[in-house]
């Protein structure tokens, strides 16, 4: 039971990851189709601060050890900060990703006036 | 300055990127790409003499030692990767002066320039780089500069092409983050060496194998091994002329080298051939993709097209070296990564010339293309030749290696394969050259040879196609000290 609630952040990822992949592939609408790709990148960036967190740890600022009225420093537990740095980055390439990908259906929408799918194959293969 | 070459080589080039975008005028961003790009070319070169004569060069990016800092690591492989782009690059900036004046307006040059030379940063640094996160980012600055490229096209299925393979290309980058961060979560580490020392120790962990297994998918739908190609054909045949060209001779090769840094210096032969039994995946997959691509060309009526689904028959070829898990095998792999770069290039060319010329490359208006514009028809059959594989030509020295390869494990049925898969390829090069030759030229309309500016980087890659077909010495030593550096794993 306790491996289960102590999870429970890696089963948040799992469902999250699988709603995005599922809307990435089955949904026609090329706007819905980025959402369910961010979802999922999303999902990616939660698995990693999850890895990174050490639970009763605080934020790996370091503490002085006069700062607390003689709290020893040598006693804080740091969480793991790369993982979380790491997301920054991945952060930044997901809004990129999400941007290209939006104003190039802004251009589809321009060039074929319709932003689904089905309606673009019809309209290419009817050329 | 020598000392900071592995740096350089990609500073450089990504510091002039926003300079072209702000030029503003399309003569002085070509110049300054053009800059990047033989700067680039220049670098590489003397990078890979160098570590021809000194060994692996390990640079601490910022002097950052590794675990903390990003590294970057130069061995044979990755500076001859590195030195193919570049070399593709520095051709292909040439060409794209006459191709792109004609097919993208003046305001939009200097941004085509910008991003051509972001792609051009991020395809030399995923080659060199020695850190699994580092090469995550490069991958998206030339997965991203990538989409933007091809919805340059002309062509309104430029837009859907490369919106699909942001679709896909997105989520092969998304599955490579996973495979990073489960390994990261088990040894601690980011670097490509340090990895390699510490995950023989947790293997046998469930979550090593499952960060394999996503980062195989991850980079297989980069380099469109099929069944994962549905992006490329599309991509390619809509893309601008140059960038077609570029893209089909570096971005698929550059993630066949990332695969083989991961099966190898990463995870090693032992985990992957031994206790993962790759080779069972990969060979079946590769001979599907040799026969069934193969055969699909021979039907396509749009050149391009055509070309393109070769371009992933061609991928089943050097994923087949692959899977032979041989130092013959991976070294047919390196060499056709190289060679069909040059063949691929000066194809795509040739078709770039065509689509000056005559505003379109399907087969039924190329008719009688032969007279009218013999030096373009002249080096697309020679290409093709390359691309059959007759002798003389580096098509035929990396079948060859690939055959010999197929022999050493006494699989006759996959050297079978490779032959029957060069019969294809004369097939559809047949094909092209049938109509342009022997059909009826269209006398309405008056077609003249393509420019010098399109005529003398094309020929430029035929030459060297047949100059490394005739010498091959110098590439398959490269190749084979590279394949063995690859398979010892890390000293």
């Amino acid at each position: 039971m306790s491996g289960m609630l102590g999870m429970v952040n890696y089963w948040a990822v799992i469902v999250l990851m699988m709603v995005g992949f599922y809307t990435l592939i089955a949904r026609g609408n090329l706007v819905k189709k980025l959402i369910g790709l961010n979802i999922f990148q999303t999902a990616v960036i939660m698995m990693y601060v999850s890895f990174g967190k050490i639970t009763g740890a605080t934020a790996p600022i370091l503490i002085q050890s006069g700062d607390h009225g003689g709290g020893g420093a040598e006693h804080v537990v740091y969480s793991n900060p790369i993982p979380h740095v790491l997301m920054l980055t991945a952060i930044v390439v997901g809004v990129a990703t999400l941007s290209v990908g939006l104003s190039l259906v802004v251009r589809i929408n321009e060039a074929y006036g319709t932003v689904d799918e089905d309606e673009i194959n019809r309209k290419d293969n009817g050329l | 300055m020598s000392e900071n070459l592995p740096a350089l080589l990609i500073v450089v080039p990504l510091i002039l990127a926003p300079v072209a975008a702000l030029v503003g005028r399309r003569d002085l961003s070509w110049a300054v790409a053009a800059a990047a790009c033989w700067w680039a070319f220049g670098a590489a070169l003397a990078l890979l003499r160098r570590v021809q004569a000194e060994g692996v060069i390990r640079y601490e990016l910022g002097g950052w030692a590794p675990p903390i800092g990003i590294e970057y690591r130069v061995d044979l492989a990755s500076a001859f990767v590195a030195l193919i782009v570049a070399t593709i690059g520095a051709v292909t900036v040439v060409y794209a002066r006459t191709s792109i004046a004609q097919e993208i307006t003046e305001d939009r040059a200097p941004l085509f320039y910008a991003a051509y030379i972001l792609c051009l940063t991020g395809l030399m640094g995923i080659a060199i780089t020695g850190d699994v996160f580092n090469v995550f980012v490069f991958l998206e600055i030339s997965s991203l500069s990538a989409y933007a490229l091809i919805a340059l096209g002309h062509d309104r299925r430029a837009l859907t092409a490369a919106y699909q393979y942001l679709i896909m290309g997105s989520v092969g980058a998304t599955f490579i983050v996973i495979g990073i961060g489960l390994m990261y979560v088990m040894t601690g580490t980011l670097n490509m060496v340090d990895l390699a020392e510490r995950l023989p120790a947790v293997a046998d962990n469930r979550t090593i194998p499952v960060a394999f297994a996503f980062l195989t998918v991850g980079v297989t739908l980069k380099l469109a091994l099929f069944p994962l190609h549905l992006w490329l054909p599309n991509a390619y045949t809509y893309a601008p002329s140059a960038v077609t060209a570029f893209m089909a001779s570096t971005a698929t090769k550059v993630s066949v080298y990332l695969l083989l840094r991961f099966f190898f210096t990463v995870f090693g032969f032992d985990f992957a051939w031994v206790g993962m039994e790759l080779h069972r995946v990969l060979m079946p997959l590769s001979v599907v993709a040799i026969l069934a691509m193969s055969l699909v060309a021979i039907y396509q009526t749009n050149v391009k097209r055509l070309l393109a689904f070769s371009s992933v028959a061609q991928i089943g070829y050097m994923m087949l070296g692959i899977s032979f898990g041989s130092v013959l095998g991976v070294t047919a792999g390196i060499l056709h990564l190289f060679n069909h770069a040059l063949m691929k290039g000066a194809l795509f060319m040739a078709m770039g010339c065509v689509m000056y010329r005559v505003g379109s490359v399907s087969t039924d208006r190329m008719a009688g293309l032969g007279k009218a514009m013999p030096w373009t028809m002249a080096a697309f059959v020679l290409a093709g030749l390359s691309l059959i594989g007759v002798p003389l030509t580096v098509g035929f020295v990396s079948k060859w290696y690939l055959v010999q390869a197929a022999l050493e494990q006494g699989q006759w049925a996959v050297a079978g394969v490779v032959m029957v898969g060069s019969l294809m390829a004369l097939v559809y090069i047949w094909k092209v050259v049938e109509v342009a030759y022997f059909g009826e030229p269209d006398p309405d309309h008056e077609l003249r040879e393509a420019p010098l500016g399109l005529l003398v980087p094309t020929w430029i890659l035929v030459i060297a196609s047949f100059w490394f077909g005739i010498d091959a010495t110098t590439t398959a030593e490269v190749a084979t000290a590279a394949a063995e550096t690859l398979l010892r794993g890390l000293p």
